[in-house]
């Protein structure tokens, strides 16, 4: 069986997609005109740090919490794949709503940590939150040097709200409804 | 021009030192040209660009990088053999470029053999690959080293045979008289552009190129250290500088053979004489300068698109490679001397 | 200590003798090259012991296990939303499609059947799953051949079909986004024309990749011939997916098997090649990889209003029984096996990977073949280790 025997038509087609490539990168402007104008115009990549890609509205970035409407009903610390959220809370006596009645027992936070280490990022503990204490923000930038830094505390999860963006109208033909990102002012 | 009178000593180490500073920054601007900016462009990225404006300095971090490294050498690897194969190779590549000629009188040694001695020399470094491969004591190192030794000696012939037909052509084994033949010569009469062998010889040429794509181990020849099967070959125990002399070596081979190609069928340094009048006066006198500059074009356009056929295609399995060599670009080669013999004579 | 029948003893006489005859036989000594578990090659950790001759193998025994991460003895602790998140995980280039099956199997369970437009948008994102996966191995071959370019042409348009998944589902690999009873949200504003657009550029991208390798003489070289399967030798080691249906075998369960997925209602081709070599299973995956770009169109334009999510209690607790459901994933057929009790848990999920059947047949085909038409094989044959291993 002789060798392969290159016939020009395909041998050189493959040598022109890479040739139409390289002069598409370098020359997004057309031929000549204006060799690489900026970094990312032409290349497919983002020359992360200078510039960043916005990710999208529901990316799953940071878990964020409200703090005043979290009840500590460890739902969604039962519900965690990976057991990453810890709550610790106490209750209080508040006074009673009106006059002779009995003293309500309130739920008072002392600590909410989620470790970022563990986390696995499915947001079941945002879905299954019943009093919509927790959010998805798509922020993204929190890489620690230590692990033991990933361990986010109560005040700064709270910090992640402000990221938070609205949610999205849907396509036409859906029925679900949107629903506001209830925005407490912090007391 | 430089009114000095120099002892033959003298004149030789300036000569030798110049080579010795031209070949590995010939080597540098080839692998930041092609191996950081060229295959990043084809593929849709900007490569490295933070050393240095557009990343011109990343050579010097990597080279910094790999220098210091740990020395490593495996406990089974003969050790006398294994720091050996980087002196052979950068030897055997440095040895092809002193009878390049990069201006009528800027060549290190004028052998009246220089063709012969060119591609003697660089074969040299065959041997350097098997001592690698063997002394690695690694099986995959041995599989890269026996792939290596087949094609790198199957592919010498086609290389030397297709050279002999610009030897026929120019009548001299002598790069510089190949040249000036070239310069001053004539295409059916008209010496517009003088006469360039790849009008000639391009089937020559093309086999020239294909073996020595083959020669340096580039895809689609690059078995001896195919990535994704034997993870670099006979080059999979070397690390650090022993590595750092591999890479550089395989850049400067591929300078060094694109600067024969453009030498041999391109005409080298010189311009067609037809440009500036001749030999005689000022012309030489430019030459002296401008000489490096067109033979270092020519070259990287050469070296350019060996780049460009290694990054674009799939690499062939070695007995496809042998059949390729042995059973097609041999005869094609022999025919091409015997053709060019045949029309040197009736012409 | 069980005894060591006579049968066994025998067999593993001859088995000795076999071996020595080979050595005697052939004069060189062979060689056993460990090819992995830690290798660019092999998609992950796949060790496979290779005894060679040379350059020509003699034989290849494939050693999977690296990667496993005790899938089934995890899903008998997680509750179903839970191990709809850790499912995402096993196959993680097509990222949605590992979820479907076993959601598929828990409505049955539940008998809950999810609305319309839930179906749609779960057989929408099924095929953008398809499409994610396939693209990446189109140019994954290309790099085990040798041809450095096309890996990055399909991570580069790979991109768009991630951007897509991420827009809905909040995440680029793992989207954990099917419920049971439906999905866990709509789709935003813009979404379908992105889409579309999206699907135009990876038609591109088959294009290119069809003059920059597929028409390549090397490729052919390469591809042609190498690595045969024979239809009745793929169907009794259980190969699916287009590794069968290269191999000439009619067999796509999005035509065959009525699973909740409206693949009824689209049109469809099923490609299947006579050749069953490498270079067919390239093709096949191409060829799949435009229809499913088509199909995306299609149920792009045929979305159906309505709710998103069945009536479903709160605390998912699944009846007793058992249902198995598979369906056609990118890489095969990947079909999960629920039993259960009746409780916040599964008693046991078996998955059946398409990968592991997929793999299986490699030492009766690397059998003979030189050492570079391994990695072809392999890398025509397409699995995931995390598919294997689980």
């Amino acid at each position: 069986m002789p060798a392969p025997k290159p016939k020009v038509p395909g041998f050189l087609k493959g040598l022109g997609v890479t040739a139409r490539t390289a002069k598409e990168t370098m020359f997004p402007d057309g031929m000549l005109r204006n060799p690489i104008p900026s970094p990312t115009k032409g290349a497919a990549t983002v020359q992360y740090p200078h510039e960043k890609e916005a990710p999208a509205p529901r990316a799953r970035g940071v878990i964020t919490l409200q703090e005043d409407n979290c009840t500590s009903c460890m739902l969604c610390v039962r519900e965690c794949p990976d057991w990453c959220i810890y709550i610790e809370a106490h209750k209080t006596l508040a006074p009673p709503r009106r006059e002779g009645g009995k003293p309500r027992s309130v739920n008072t936070l002392e600590r909410f940590d989620i470790d970022y280490a563990l986390c696995m990022y499915c947001g079941i503990c945002v879905e299954v939150c019943p009093f919509e204490a927790l959010y998805w923000s798509p922020e993204y930038e929190y890489s620690e040097v230590r692990i033991a830094d990933l361990l986010h505390d109560k005040e700064r999860l709270g910090q992640w709200f402000e990221t938070v963006p609205d949610n999205e109208p849907y396509e036409p033909g859906a029925e679900v409804k949107k629903k506001p990102v209830s925005r407490k002012e912090n007391k | 021009m430089i009114a000095l009178e120099l002892a033959y000593w003298q004149e030789t180490v300036i000569r030798v030192g110049l080579a010795a500073i031209v070949v590995p920054t010939g080597a540098a601007i080839a692998v930041y040209l092609f191996l950081f900016k060229l295959i990043s462009f084809m593929q849709s990225r900007l490569g490295p660009m933070e050393a240095g404006p557009h990343g011109t300095m990343q050579l010097l971090a990597e080279v910094s990088k790999w220098l210091q490294k740990e020395d490593i050498i495996p406990d089974n690897a003969d050790k006398r053999l294994f720091k050996l194969p980087p002196f052979i190779i950068l030897g055997s590549t440095f040895l092809m470029f002193v009878v390049i000629p990069a201006g009528p009188t800027a060549i290190v040694s004028d052998l009246a053999t220089g063709v012969f001695y060119v591609l003697a020399v660089s074969s040299v470094s065959v041997i350097g690959v098997l001592i690698a491969a063997w002394a690695s004591a690694n099986k995959y190192a041995l599989m890269g080293g026996i792939r290596a030794a087949g094609q790198l000696i199957a592919y010498e012939l086609p290389m030397v045979l297709a050279v002999v037909g610009v030897v026929i052509q120019a009548g001299t084994l002598n790069l510089q008289q190949i040249i000036f033949a070239q310069s001053t010569g004539e295409v059916f009469g008209w010496g517009g552009i003088g006469n360039p062998f790849v009008l000639t010889q391009f089937v020559g040429f093309l086999i020239f190129m294909v073996a020595v794509q083959a020669e340096l181990s580039q895809t689609p020849f690059d078995m001896p250290v195919a990535e994704s099967e034997v993870v670099g070959g006979w080059m999979v125990e070397y690390s650090g500088v022993r590595f750092l002399v591999f890479f550089l070596s395989e850049f400067a081979a591929a300078v060094g053979f694109s600067a024969i190609a453009a030498t041999l069928f391109l005409g080298g340094w010189s311009l067609p004489t037809a440009w500036f009048n001749g030999w005689e006066g000022s012309g030489r006198f430019w030459m002296h300068f401008i000489g490096p500059v067109i033979l270092l074009t020519k070259t990287m356009a050469l070296t350019g698109v060996i780049f460009w056929v290694r990054f674009s295609m799939p690499r062939f399995r070695e007995d496809q490679l042998q059949k390729m060599a042995w059973k097609f670009l041999i005869p094609l080669s022999l025919v091409n001397i015997a053709v060019t013999a045949i029309l040197k004579v009736v012409m | 200590m069980t005894a060591i029948t006579d049968r066994q003893k025998l067999a593993y006489i001859a088995a000795q003798a076999a071996d020595a005859r080979v050595n005697v036989e052939l004069e060189t000594e062979g060689m056993t090259l460990n090819i992995g578990p830690q290798h660019p090659a092999t998609h992950g950790t796949l060790r496979i012991i290779a005894r060679l001759d040379g350059e020509q193998v003699i034989s290849a025994d494939p050693v999977m296990g690296y990667m496993h991460r005790g899938y089934e003895k995890l899903t008998e602790v997680r509750t179903y939303p839970q191990v709809t998140t850790l499912v995402n995980r096993i196959d993680w280039l097509g990222s949605f499609a590992n979820e479907v099956p076993f959601i598929l199997a828990a409505e049955q369970l539940m008998d809950i059947e999810a609305p319309p437009r839930a179906q749609w948008i779960r057989t929408l994102l099924f095929e953008l799953s398809r499409i994610a996966n396939i693209v990446l191995f189109l140019g994954d071959m290309a790099v085990q051949l040798g041809a450095l370019t096309p890996v990055f042409f399909a991570f580069r348009d790979r991109e768009h079909v991630l951007n897509q998944i991420e827009s809905v589902t909040g995440g680029r690999f793992h989207p954990n986004f099917d419920r049971i009873g439906g999905l866990k949200d709509d789709l935003p504003k813009g979404w379908i024309a992105e889409t579309k657009l999206a699907m135009e550029k990876i038609r591109n991208f088959c294009d290119e990749i069809e003059s920059l390798v597929m028409g390549s003489e090397i490729f052919e070289a390469r591809t042609r011939g190498i690595g045969v399967i024979p239809p009745d030798v793929g169907l009794q080691y259980g190969l699916s997916g287009a590794n069968i249906r290269a191999s000439g075998v009619d067999w796509d369960l999005r035509r065959d098997a009525k699973v909740g997925m409206v693949y009824d209602e689209l049109a469809g081709k099923v490609w299947t090649h006579p050749d069953g070599d490498s270079f067919a299973r390239f093709w096949v995956r191409m060829q799949e990889t435009r229809e499913a770009t088509k199909m995306v169109e299609q149920l792009c334009d045929g979305l159906p209003s309505g709710p998103i999510m069945a009536k479903v209690p709160r605390i998912i607790k699944v009846p007793a029984g058992e249902a198995y459901v598979a369906t056609e994933n990118p890489l095969g057929e990947m079909g999960y096996y629920i039993v259960s009790k009746g409780d916040l848990v599964p008693f046991r999920v078996k998955i059946r990977s398409a990968s592991f059947n997929n793999v299986s047949i490699a030492p009766w085909l690397l059998r003979g073949v030189y050492v570079p038409d391994i990695i072809t094989i392999l890398a025509s044959l397409y699995f995931i280790l995390g598919d294997i291993d689980r």
